[in-house]
């Protein structure tokens, strides 16, 4: 098993802290990770992205040029990865703020309401465990209980109450994939 | 799973290993893209635990003159810094150097020259493999390729630096410094005790207590003759490590067209390269530099037998090139594949390269 994976976004959205939950997730089913993320200026607001590699295997490169799947969540980052994920991946996208939606049919292409979601479950702070949980729904190469126990492992323990709040996401997020 | 694998930045890494490794000290001055070294040390307080120091100097040449200072009282000490922060440490590594002092120095490399940018760059490496600083000296250099080589380099680095009474550096870069992997971590050891240091380290100077004649660190040498003397000395410590150091790793070098040879993050990409290569019929080998001094000239030699040609693949303007050049005395076609100023290429553009440059052209 070996997942290329691309999240992309604003900074502040979460994607950092998403691809590392997903890399810790990984660690606790005894995978090869390697997270990679942008840094820089685009912490502080421009766009962040990060690529996570889960896999069996070794890992070669950190800096790839093709992937398995795109998570991306504003238009800026579906522009530049749309055309980045393999024939046959999967790309999964925040409908909100996307005027141009993408157009590729050699992928399958997912679009949920992930920002109405945080409104519906009154949590805006979720968001990013929303779309971990679509995109988990779509590709499960690890389970939520390892999620939940790579969540502990990342938070300090004064903020271990969250952990049902991210549940509820994840499920949450689960929901919003329709084939 | 066992409590010693965790996901960890290179950085982050960096710090932990010198803590479990039993460093006496950490001397340094925050820099992008390594300051996560500094922040982590500052977040473990292993002042609290094994007693080791970790100050935040005023500048990277104070810093250096404190690695200096803790160095020739023959304790484990280092410090790290980004290539900017390097430049100014340069009379403190050539100091060390004449003075046969064993330190660590950690360089994450970025976009240069100058102030440049924060993103990713291999463009220190003349400065590092021949000597930034001046008179003939040379740097242990350790090129890691990934978090667990940041983990276990430190060690591998001051183990050298002590058995040849030498400085030691890690030369990595943004990449590897601002990636998270799995990595081991190692037992924590206990620091040096003074009755070690005394029998290991019989030139420190740590108070002679009326047993020995005085010790006496220092670069300057105003008797010609016995400033070469010295020379010779360090060159013949050079030629050692030169013989019993050289590391590199070696990937399906053994039946390949086209060889690659590329360290540090680089090498990594064109691991992916190699692979995407594979897929279109096209054979690859790549050569790892791990030292990049002593650069492994058996190992590049051995890689480079039969092949049509070798493209060196750098984050800089063509300087390990040189040296792959040395190393196989121009007997093969090289050419030279590179990304500037802190971009860094993805595995297909190596690939595109590679066609390009040498199967395109030598068939």
């Amino acid at each position: 098993m070996k997942e290329e994976i691309v999240i992309a976004g604003f900074g502040g959205q979460g994607v950092l802290s998403m691809g590392k939950i997903l890399a810790y997730s990984g660690l606790m089913e005894d995978k090869e990770v390697t997270w990679m993320p942008s840094y820089g200026p685009e912490q502080r607001g421009g766009t962040a992205n990060v690529t996570v590699i889960v896999s069996d295997e070794r890992i070669s490169s950190p800096i790839l040029n093709m992937y398995d799947t795109a998570v991306v969540l504003n238009q800026q980052s579906l522009d530049k990865f749309e055309k980045m994920v393999k024939p046959g991946g999967v790309l999964i996208y925040d409908s909100y703020g996307i005027n141009t939606p993408p157009t590729r049919t050699d992928i399958r292409i997912y679009r949920i309401a992930a920002t109405e979601a945080t409104i519906e479950i009154n949590n805006s702070k979720a968001f990013n465990m929303i779309v971990l949980g679509a995109y988990l729904k779509v590709k499960p190469i690890v389970t939520i209980e390892n999620v939940l126990k790579g969540l502990k492992k990342t938070l300090p323990e004064r903020h271990w109450h969250l952990i049902p709040m991210n549940e509820e996401a994840l499920k949450k997020g689960a929901t919003l994939i329709k084939e | 799973m066992n409590d010693k694998v965790t996901l960890m930045k290179g950085n982050e890494a960096l710090a932990v290993a010198a803590i479990r490794y039993g460093a006496d000290g950490y001397f340094g001055y925050p820099i992008t893209p390594q300051s996560e070294v500094l922040e982590k040390l500052e977040e473990e307080m292993p002042w609290e635990t094994t007693g080791m120091v970790v100050l935040q100097a005023e500048s990277e040449v104070a810093a250096i003159n404190m690695v200096y200072a803790g160095a020739s009282c023959g304790k484990t000490v280092l410090t790290s810094t980004s290539s900017p922060g390097f430049s100014l440490m340069q009379e403190g590594m050539s100091y060390m150097a004449a003075s046969e002092v064993p330190a660590l120095v950690i360089n994450v490399m970025r976009g240069g020259p100058g102030l440049g940018t924060i993103h990713p760059s291999q463009a220190d490496y003349f400065q590092a493999v021949k000597g930034g600083g001046h008179g003939d000296y040379r740097l242990i250099t350790l090129a890691p390729a990934s978090v667990q080589e940041m983990v276990d380099f430190v060690a591998l680095g001051w183990d050298l630096a002590f058995k040849y009474r030498a400085v030691s550096m890690i030369l990595a870069d943004g990449v590897i410094g601002q990636m998270m992997e799995k990595v081991v971590l190692p037992e924590q050891r206990p620091r040096h005790t003074e009755e070690w240091i005394r029998e290991n380290c019989p030139w420190a100077v740590n108070g002679r207590k009326g047993m020995r004649p005085k010790n006496i660190i220092t670069s300057l040498e105003l008797d010609d003759d016995k400033m070469e003397e010295n020379n010779h000395r360090f060159q013949a410590t050079y030629r050692e490590i030169e013989k019993n150091e050289q590391r590199c790793e070696l990937i399906n070098t053994d039946d390949c067209d086209y060889l690659i040879v590329a360290f540090g993050s680089m090498a990594r990409i064109s691991h992916k390269a190699m692979e995407l290569a594979a897929e279109e019929g096209i054979k690859v080998g790549i050569a790892r530099p791990i030292t990049l001094w002593p650069f492994p000239v058996d190992a590049i030699r051995k890689a480079a037998q039969g092949v049509k040609g070798i493209l060196s693949v750098e984050l800089s303007a063509g300087q390990m090139i040189e040296d792959i050049k040395l190393a196989t005395e121009c007997n093969y076609p090289v050419d030279l594949f590179c990304r500037l100023g802190g971009n860094v290429p993805a595995p297909d553009e190596i690939l595109n390269a590679l066609k390009e440059k040498l199967v395109n052209k030598l068939g």
